[in-house]
């Protein structure tokens, strides 16, 4: 059983994404650990990726941030290590196809069953190319996340059929950043979505405020967000994770109907 | 794990929201490769408008200096717009016409893509956005203003080493952001499928035409072609029609930049391992956790960390040879191209030129070698001279 589906027994879940390492590995875990203290039911950990094709400025910015500090791979698996002590919630990895492959796939998705990791996502591993990976995370009990997009049409019914752990709604077009206005017509997705499978639904993408946050609660069963979270690493660095804790608490708050 | 596979090379690994965009390119392109109407359009416009077929020179004075094999020069440089580019473009801008497409958005290193695509959007009556890094921006001045001339806007990229690369990252992320009414005419024969099979037929019509014209003049195949290798459109057009004939070596030339044995180098195949970037699984410039490696060469056209799919297949099957060209022997090769035949060929196709100066003497005169010189020398004129310590203004 998957233990990603944990993260939404208790209403509406809220799944912030941190980059590994941005500005290092101290601030990461203090991050992380105020994101678990003020609501956060699942994390998005990012493998940095010298060249993210699925993110906007800002998410660029936190890997470039990251790898400059020197982050790799291996230091990574010895954080969740050490972190897992400590941090019950589910987590899954975010990173590209070829940081997993580079690593050796069988290696890589072993030790995220040893470290703990529930799941990964990758945004460049489309339904048509799954069979790289997901063999092996079946192997090992690890959910291979599948993402759908505004464009995905015909596609929907297939990919939330074989979904695993939690289903990712991308809310727009583009690329990662924050929007102020989500145009999509999401509830026909989720329509289509809810006929096909009854695993969780997480809506990402462009989210920031929690009147956005709230708005796509009511849709799905929880919502991402990266780009907001990253902003204030940018704009604070070290010193970061309480504004992030207080800015969880309020996007938390917002989805709880508190 | 089967569409658009040459071995284990190739796939489709892109962003969701890319996939219906390439599947119905995917349907389009199948669909009008075989339309008579679509050919003979493309084929008017190849001869027409592009100038086509393209010479094949017997360089004869080369060819004597050496004093080895026979020295064929299949010139691409004398195509409209200075380049093969072009052979790829008026197909795929064709093909987003044919699809209701009204804006063409394209990657570009050297400026020869981009200039190209501005091209067949001027004549077609489309927009056209193009990405390039900002650091090429800076080397291939001259090709900035030719885009823009030709209406096109050119958009700096300043994320990650600010090349080819990032680029192509740029181009990819645009598209996904604005799909309706914009194909992404990608430049090589790489990223996801289609583009590798589509951009490898347009390109084809090169070694189609390098086989009618050395059966004419010396009434039998090659014993090599040689091109240059990027990303690998130049060198796929000229090899493609040869693959079955044994007999022809194949050969690509990468950019060693200053050597295989340093940091500083685009040589993939030479220097690169297995992985998958840019929506292909293919071979790359990379770190042992698979950061894409900030390449570098002389040259901005093959200033790539990757290398096209079918390239990769036909190096696993030992069916083509690539060999790395370091700067300085480019930049001879362009030199002595000028001085020995009055040519002044591309800095890329220099690296083709250079590897031809290395075997060719070494080979009997009764052997015959074709060099596909991809593109004109113009752009790169300023870049050499201050290679070789010379300030021009350009």
């Amino acid at each position: 059983m998957s233990k990603i589906k944990s993260a939404f027994e208790n209403g509406k879940a809220f799944i912030p994404f941190i980059t590994c390492g941005d500005p290092d590995l101290d601030t990461t875990e203090r991050a992380i650990k105020e994101a678990v203290k003020n609501g956060a039911n699942l994390i998005e950990l990012g493998i940095p990726f010298s060249d993210p094709t699925a993110e906007g400025v800002v998410i660029q910015g936190a890997n470039i941030r990251a790898l400059k500090g020197g982050i790799t791979t291996d230091k990574i698996f010895d954080f969740v290590r050490k972190i897992r002590k400590e941090v019950k919630i589910p987590l899954v990895f975010m990173t590209y196809a070829n940081v997993i492959f580079s690593y050796g796939s069988e290696r890589f998705i072993s030790l995220c069953k040893e470290v703990e990791i529930d799941g990964i996502i990758l945004p460049d591993l489309p339904f048509e190319e799954k069979d790289e990976f997901e063999p092996i995370c079946k192997k090992y009990d690890i959910d291979l996340i599948s993402l759908i997009a505004p464009t995905s049409k015909d596609r929907i019914s297939k990919i939330a059929k074989n979904a695993s752990g939690f289903l990712y709604i991308v809310s727009s077009l583009g690329v990662t950043g924050t929007r102020t206005e989500i145009k999509t017509d999401l509830n026909s997705i989720m329509k289509i979505v809810r006929e096909n499978t009854d695993i969780p639904c997480a809506i990402g993408f462009g989210i920031s405020t929690p009147e956005q946050a709230k708005k796509m609660s009511d849709i799905a069963d929880g919502v991402i967000v990266g780009s907001a979270i990253i902003k204030l690493l940018e704009k604070h660095g070290k010193d970061a994770p309480s504004y992030i804790g207080e800015y969880i608490k309020s996007m938390k708050d917002s989805i709880s109907n508190l | 794990m089967k569409n658009g596979r040459f071995g284990i090379h190739g796939g489709q690994y892109i962003p969701e929201t890319l996939m219906n965009a390439v599947i119905e390119l995917e349907k389009a392109y199948d669909f009008y490769k075989n339309d008579e109407n679509f050919n003979k359009e493309l084929n008017t416009l190849f001869n027409e408008y592009a100038g086509r077929p393209s010479r094949l020179y017997f360089a004869e004075k080369m060819t004597n200096d050496l004093g080895g094999a026979k020295i064929y020069l299949k010139r691409e440089d004398l195509n409209h717009t200075g380049a093969h580019k072009i052979n790829n473009v008026l197909g795929q801008a064709l093909l987003a016409k044919k699809m209701g497409k009204t804006r063409l958005i394209a990657e570009t290193g050297a400026g020869q893509h981009g200039v190209a695509t501005a091209t067949a959007a001027a004549l077609m009556g489309m927009e056209c956005v193009v990405f390039m890094g900002e650091e090429d921006t800076i080397r291939q001045a001259l090709n900035v203003y030719r885009m823009k001339l030709l209406g096109a806007e050119v958009i700096p990229v300043t994320s990650g080493t600010a090349t080819l690369k990032d680029a192509v990252s740029e181009a990819m992320r645009e598209w996904t952001n604005r799909i309706d009414d914009t194909h992404y005419c990608l430049g090589s024969v790489m990223g996801p499928h289609p583009f590798p099979t589509m951009v490898r037929d347009f390109q084809a019509v090169i070694s189609k035409e390098i086989k009618q014209q050395i059966l004419e003049k010396e009434g039998r195949l090659p014993d090599a072609v040689i091109a240059c290798v990027g990303g690998g459109s130049n060198a796929i057009g000229s090899f493609y029609n040869f693959i079955d004939d044994k007999s022809v070596k194949l050969i690509g030339c990468e950019a060693a930049g200053r050597g295989i044995d340093t940091f500083e180098t685009a040589a993939t195949i030479n220097t690169g391992k297995l992985g998958i970037f840019h929506g292909m699984k293919s071979y790359f410039c990379q770190d042992k956790y698979g950061q894409i490696a900030p390449v570098y060469s002389i040259s901005a056209g093959l200033d790539y960390p990757g290398i096209g799919p079918e390239h990769a297949y036909l190096h696993d099957i030992s069916r083509a040879e690539y060999v790395a060209i370091t700067d300085e022997e480019a930049v001879c090769a362009f030199e002595y191209l000028a001085k020995t035949e009055g040519i002044i060929p591309a800095i890329e196709s220099a690296h083709a030129v250079a590897h031809a100066m290395k075997i060719a003497p070494k080979m009997d005169k009764d052997k015959i070698i074709v060099i596909t010189i991809s593109g004109r020398g113009d752009k790169d004129c300023a870049a050499i001279a201050r290679y070789r310590g010379e300030n021009i203004n350009e």
